[in-house]
């Protein structure tokens, strides 16, 4: 099925020691008619920061749902920890494997999402070990510990018994990075963590991520924070119209892109 | 121009009247007057003959009769319900197509034919058979053997109620945000358990209301039974009618119990209501809300919550 014939993780450039956490080979996806990945390939060491920046309907979001198979790619392959999410290869070729194999391989990757999704009948703390005590059979007590550890670390201490609701969105999505924390991932996406939340409460949860950046987490963020990508990105990568248009560090793509593209999409922020 | 320093306030601003409140209250009085008037001097109604076969024996008999069948037709009608509204849900187009079948038959057809129709299946089926189609046949029983009235009742209700819950239940299940299953998916969960611990403890404030009509709509259906025999409330005082032809007492005797299961459950569901509604803060409307005049606002309307409202 597939023509890629560079196996990922041999790329050159990259250490050939260190398997990145995150390879994505030519991957594509349409809607029906429409492509909205043509093609995108990219690696992600382990502790690496990888912001994804371009304008809205350039396959930014897709791609990174792509990543935990919320998305199914319609081509090219994507490895996880060097394993295929919801594939296991099998005489050449790759098989799709069954639903509870694939829930298995996801909760190992987290995910934030835009709308916080936090289980609106559950308190913080059930929300936080949820996943731990239901998926990963880790016993309640130390889920508990694990949790509160956690809801120190994003800085909502004692809030555990609070209802969503009674939450600002700020703090939802901080409880919402502590609940995908509390798997452990070795890669967690940010799909516009802060798009939904009022100006004033940006801030917080951006410097939550900046930590989680600094403490050598495996993270990709799709954001339209540009500040967020100069201050906490160890690399920028530009997508427009479903391909990557140019990546560097923050300094090479922020402050000297080199695509008309890219120059016309940071004006705007400036 | 008065100065600022006198002008009126909102406190001592002079109220509407409602002078329409107490001409329909004047109208509602002589009907009223005139009810109790026709209740008390018809002798048609024969309180007398009411109040002695209320709680005779063999009509609290029907009435457990009544209670129990609606219990366990609900009971199917929920179980199938589920499994119906998952299937209609799925991925699965045979599973979807099939679901879809059976709701369109049995909530097309009028459930007293449905129960008709199992009474008489024998009609059909002489024989129940178990086994390969066209092939050999394990087991054989006569279907009169074991289609008695009343599995014919349990069948015609649950498999009918399975139908109606089926769409309330579907309706449930998709009015929680796609989100919520993603969220669950990301976590490593599987379909199942995001069904169990995401998707139905939230949809459950959009099933339960429905659901309580179902219930009290069940009490009622269950009096269809009377036709195939079957010796429920209703069934009980007609056998009593027809042998002492008092038909207008009996049949208060009847209404008077339908009202008190209906009249608890009634009560029984806007607890649940609460129970289920305690992580949206959606006011329910007490059961005596409506005695009162003027609707009391709801505690959570208060300006000292209004923040946490939002979302």
């Amino acid at each position: 099925m597939s023509t890629v014939t560079d196996t990922p993780g041999t790329t050159p450039g990259t250490s050939p020691a260190v398997r990145p956490v995150l390879e994505a080979r030519d991957v594509r996806k349409s809607f029906g008619s429409v492509e909205v990945l043509s093609g995108i390939s990219l690696d992600v060491q382990a502790g690496e920061t990888v912001v994804i920046l371009g304008p809205s309907g350039s396959g930014k979001s897709t791609f990174l749902r792509c990543i935990n198979m919320l998305e199914e790619p319609n081509g090219g392959r994507i490895l996880v920890d060097g394993d295929d999410v919801g594939y296991i290869e099998r005489g050449g070729r790759l098989h799709e494997v069954s639903g509870a194999q694939l829930a298995k391989r996801r909760a190992d990757i987290g995910m934030v999402f835009q709308q916080f999704n936090l289980f609106s009948h559950m308190t913080v703390l059930e929300n936080i070990i949820e996943g731990p005590t239901g998926v990963k059979r880790v016993p309640k007590k130390v889920a508990i510990q694990d949790a509160k550890r956690l809801l120190t670390q994003v800085g909502l201490e004692g809030r555990e018994g609070a209802y969503p609701r009674q939450l600002s969105g700020g703090q939802q999505q901080r409880v919402a990075i502590a609940r995908a924390l509390a798997m452990h991932p070795k890669l967690m996406l940010f799909d516009e963590p802060t798009s939904a939340l009022d100006p004033e409460l940006v801030g917080e949860v951006l410097n939550t991520m900046r930590q989680l950046a600094d403490g050598g987490l495996t993270m990709v963020v799709v954001t339209h924070e540009i500040s967020f990508a100069r201050e906490a990105a160890d690399r920028v990568v530009f997508m427009d119209g479903g391909v990557i248009v140019e990546q560097g560090t923050p300094a090479e793509v922020i402050d000297n892109p080199q695509h008309e593209r890219t120059r016309a999409f940071l004006a705007r922020f400036l | 121009m008065t100065g600022l320093t006198s002008f009126p306030t909102i406190e001592t601003a002079v109220r509407r009247k409602h002078p329409w409140r107490w001409v329909a209250a004047a109208v509602v009085a002589v009907l009223l007057a005139q009810l109790v008037q026709f209740l008390i001097i018809n002798p048609g109604f024969g309180w007398d003959t009411v109040w002695s076969y209320v709680r005779a024996e063999s009509v609290i008999k029907g009435l457990g009769t009544t209670l129990w069948l609606t219990v366990i037709a609900m009971v199917i009608g929920i179980v199938i319900g589920i499994l119906l509204a998952v299937a209609r849900i799925s991925q699965n187009p045979l599973l979807r197509a099939v679901s879809g079948a059976y709701i369109w038959f049995f909530r097309g057809t009028p459930t007293l034919i449905q129960l008709i129709f199992f009474y008489n299946l024998s009609a059909l089926l002489p024989q129940l058979s178990l086994g390969i189609p066209f092939g050999p046949a394990f087991l054989q029983v006569d279907t009169n053997d074991v289609i008695t009235p009343l599995l014919a009742a349990i069948l015609g209700l649950g498999l009918n109620e399975g139908a109606y819950m089926a769409e309330i239940i579907r309706g449930g299940l998709l009015s929680v945000d796609n989100g919520q299953r993603e969220a669950g998916q990301s976590l490593g969960m599987k379909g199942s358990r995001v069904l169990r611990r995401v998707i139905l403890p939230q949809a459950m404030r959009f099933i339960v209301p429905p659901t309580g009509n179902q219930v009290i709509s069940m009490v009622k259906a269950t009096s269809l039974v009377s036709v195939i025999a079957l010796s429920d409330l209703l069934y009980t005082v007609q056998a009593i009618y027809n042998r002492t032809f008092e038909t207008i007492p009996m049949l208060i005797v009847a209404c008077i119990w339908y009202l008190v299961i209906t009249s608890v459950l009634y009560v029984g569901q806007s607890f649940i209501e609460r129970h289920y509604g305690r992580s949206a803060r959606r006011t329910t409307g007490s059961f005596w809300n409506f005695l009162k005049i003027r609707p009391t606002p709801a505690p959570s309307a208060g300006a000292a919550s209004l923040g946490k409202e939002e979302l």
